[in-house]
């Protein structure tokens, strides 16, 4: 009798299980599939690391073009298509159109979505109109439209399950990011730093589309969600009001902190971790104070969306070193001790290795050594400025104060790295990083705010370091000691995700268009291919029918384009001297196309 | 203020005459300087004036830095464009002062099937419509290459009438 009791409570018990956290406990199962690809970055832990290794540093330099598509789209295209079973997601910048594709049956197309946007969102978008993908849970594709739209179709018909509002595109608010599902919820935040806009992340009910909670970026304990007392800032409570308390007045209503990056979840601490971006507007001396808690790094539960700790990079931005880049989790040892790690390469050139627990900070590091803000960061846990970059008088355009130009700061505003995330492979037990190699001239200015308009406040020039005519690198970095294993010059600022793979071979695109493969112990490269044009997207791979293809997204633009569709301002051209750096045009022109890759029958 | 009385005067004029491609803007010759700094060229439209030494009037200069912060997002470094807005310096050769003025205040869209192009209006944004013609006569010393692509180091000092204008305007005390 007490064993039938026994079997039937352990049954009951399963089942309740389940039912609680199925989405979550089928999503984990799909990540660890390497033959799909169904979230952005691959999996929750942001390696963007694959198992596959059919194609290998060996065979790779055989590799060939197996299919194209067109996504019928101009604008930049960044992100990444998703791969589940013999389907294929691929979305497009602005109209954000959503393609099913079956990879069974000649990748025909199953369905497509157009959603009905209100043109004026384009230009409240502050750098193209790009969208950073799709994410999957419980049977629907979820997409983030420009206009901020939250929008759940259904993978078998692309029928849609539900849709919420995210924000007001009239504020400025607008949406480019990819969202994450976690457990029940779908977790997205929101874009709008140019426009004073008060970003946040929020929470939707995976089954329904309602608000389930939001966090936002500055404001009131109770808005961002922090804990005065078991909300920790390395190590210390952060205490009340930690953030109004680094704003003059109501500024933090319109302080930015947008929230437009990647995010990651660590599904045995039920943390989730993302980066907030620069606090509005871009000239310092008009927002006096830390700008608390802009430029940081969140970590909170992914249930209720507490934070357990906030770690502030750059605190009061001088130089729109948004802090939204992926956080990278990896177990490793540091001194022998095995360690649960975030990593995370800011765009203020720094990269940051932390105890993803705790929030303690362990690395800290230039990952340029062209980096001249800071002399780097505060490191003794006894100092009173423990883990604040030490700012140099000579880049601090604060000091120099409005309407002075503050020349040669490196990294520029694009800083060292932007969006486009980096890989870790846990064989070498490297992260892969895609970087810009560009400096700045900054001059703050004052401003007025208008909801729904650019709030930006700072003239701008950027050029490639002095002396230098590459504008960008690709690097492996190791994350315990803080230290550039190898590097590969790029003409242009790679902004393209890179893969790694358990071939060995580690995936990029470039701004000019190449898909390259490299060795991962050694960086060499040992493939290229030019795709229809510059690569902006992230490279993905997956397995169909007993074959490994590697894909990617190429189609100029993003802020990549602002810049270097016209080639950097030459601070030598004034003086009769050839630029070693001719413009990106020469190179390549707009259109999205998917290419994909595979070794030859 | 008065600029902004001037934005509301171009508009009325664009709205009933529509953004059509004009003629381009002519001879860029300065002949007369205003109190506020502003030479004008035989028309009375806003010119620039720069020097064999490579003074800049201030209109040439403040354009410089307002295209720099509010425009060059989109239009690209210099007025040379991007992957997905004209180049400025271009397209100011086929437009009068009048029609730029009001594509700023009131925006355009040009969208078709293949792409999809909206510039916002600026009329009601001090940062730029306090600005429009600073904005115009840096453009037009790009367009006729009469100033390259870099930051003007010698400049005219800003003149006491232009900062009570700017001042004005902004809604500064």
């Amino acid at each position: 009798m007490r064993k039938v009791l026994l079997a039937t409570y352990l049954g009951s018990a399963a089942a309740l299980a389940v039912g609680s956290a199925s989405a979550n406990d089928e999503l984990i199962k799909m990540s660890q599939n390497p033959k799909d690809w169904v979230m952005p970055a691959g999996d929750y832990a942001n390696t963007r690391y694959s198992k596959l290794n059919q194609i290998n540093a060996q065979n790779v330099g055989k590799l060939q073009v197996a299919w194209t598509f067109s996504t019928g789209v101009l604008r930049g295209h960044e992100g990444g298509p998703l791969i589940i079973g013999n389907v294929m997601y691929v979305h497009t910048p602005f109209p954000n159109k959503v393609y099913a594709l079956d990879l069974s049956n000649e990748n025909k197309i199953i369905w497509k979505y157009e959603p009905k946007q209100d043109p004026n969102v384009i230009p409240v978008m502050c750098c193209d109109t790009v969208n950073r993908g799709l994410s999957y849970g419980d049977g629907k594709i979820i997409l983030h439209q420009a206009d901020t739209t939250l929008v759940a179709l259904d993978a078998k018909t692309g029928q849609v399950a539900w849709s919420a509002t995210n924000g007001n595109p009239a504020k400025g608010e607008t949406g480019t990011s990819a969202a994450l599902v976690v457990k029940d919820k779908v977790l997205v935040g929101i874009s709008g730093g140019e426009f004073g806009v008060q970003c946040h992340v929020t929470a939707y009910d995976l089954k329904s589309g309602k608000q389930v909670w939001r966090a936002f970026s500055e404001g009131p304990d109770d808005q961002i969600k922090l804990d005065p007392v078991k909300t920790t800032a390395l190590g210390k409570p952060v205490g009340a009001d930690s953030s109004l308390k680094t704003w003059q007045g109501d500024q933090w209503k319109i302080g930015g902190g947008c929230t437009w990056g990647w995010m990651s979840f660590d599904p045995a601490l039920n943390m989730v971790y993302y980066g907030s971006g620069n606090p509005s507007t871009w000239n310092p001396k008009q927002r006096p104070g830390d700008n608390k808690w802009s430029m940081t790094i969140f970590a909170r539960d992914a249930d209720t969306g507490m934070a357990k700790w906030v770690y502030q990079m750059t605190p009061h931005d001088e130089w729109d070193y948004d802090g939204v880049n992926e956080m990278i989790l990896t177990d490793q040892q540091i001194n022998g001790q095995p360690r649960k790690l975030l990593t995370h390469f800011d765009r203020n050139g720094l990269a940051y290795t932390m105890d993803r627990e705790n929030g303690e900070l362990l690395v800290a590091e230039k990952y340029d050594p062209k980096v001249n803000w800071t002399s780097g960061v505060d490191m003794n846990k006894s100092s009173p400025t423990y883990g604040r970059p030490k700012v140099l008088d000579a880049a601090s355009t604060d000091k120099a104060g409005e309407d002075h130009n503050v020349k040669g700061i490196c990294p520029a505003a694009l800083g060292t790295k932007d969006e486009q995330p980096a890989a870790y492979s846990p064989d070498t037990q490297l992260f892969y990083v895609p970087t810009n190699h560009v400096c700045m001239d900054y001059e703050p200015f004052k401003v007025s705010y208008t909801a729904g308009q650019p709030y930006v406040g700072a003239t701008l020039s950027m050029y490639p370091p002095q002396g230098e005519s590459h504008m960008g690198n690709f690097i492996a970095w190791d994350g315990k000691t803080g230290k550039i294993v190898w590097s590969n010059k790029e003409q242009f600022s790679v902004w393209s995700g890179a893969l790694a793979t358990a071939g060995g071979v580690v995936f990029y695109g470039t701004l000019e268009g190449y898909l390259k493969a490299v060795d991962a112990k050694s960086g060499k490269e040992l493939y290229k291919f030019k795709t229809p044009s510059g690569i902006i997207g992230n490279v993905t791979t997956y397995e169909n029918n007993g074959k490994q293809y590697v894909a990617v997204l190429s189609g100029v633009g993003g802020w990549a384009g602002i810049g270097l569709a016209a080639g950097l301002t030459d601070p030598t051209a004034g003086l009769g001297a050839v630029g070693g750096y001719a413009a990106l045009s020469n190179y390549t022109a707009l259109g999205g196309t998917l290419t994909v890759f595979s070794l030859p029958n | 203020m008065r600029k902004i009385c001037s934005v509301i005067a171009v508009m009325i004029f664009v709205a009933s005459g529509g953004v059509a491609v004009a003629d381009g803007p002519g001879d860029p010759t300065a002949v007369k300087k205003e109190d506020d700094g502003k030479w004008l060229d035989k028309e009375g439209n806003p010119t620039y004036k720069i020097s064999a030494d490579g003074t800049v009037d201030w209109f040439t200069y403040s354009g410089y830095r307002r295209y720099h912060s509010d425009c060059h997002v989109c239009h690209g470094p210099d007025g040379m464009g991007s992957t997905y807005a004209p180049a400025l310096k271009d397209s100011v050769k086929s437009m009068s002062y009048g029609d730029f003025i009001g594509v700023i205040a009131s925006g355009r869209k040009n969208i078709s099937t293949a792409q999809e192009n909206v510039m916002p209006a600026f009329g009601d944004n001090p940062n730029v419509a306090c600005y429009m013609d600073d904005l115009y006569v840096y453009l037009r010393a790009r367009s006729t290459e009469a100033w390259g692509r870099q930051r003007p180091s010698k400049k005219e000092e800003k003149p006491e009438a232009y900062t009570k204008a700017e001042d004005a305007c902004m809604g500064k005390k």
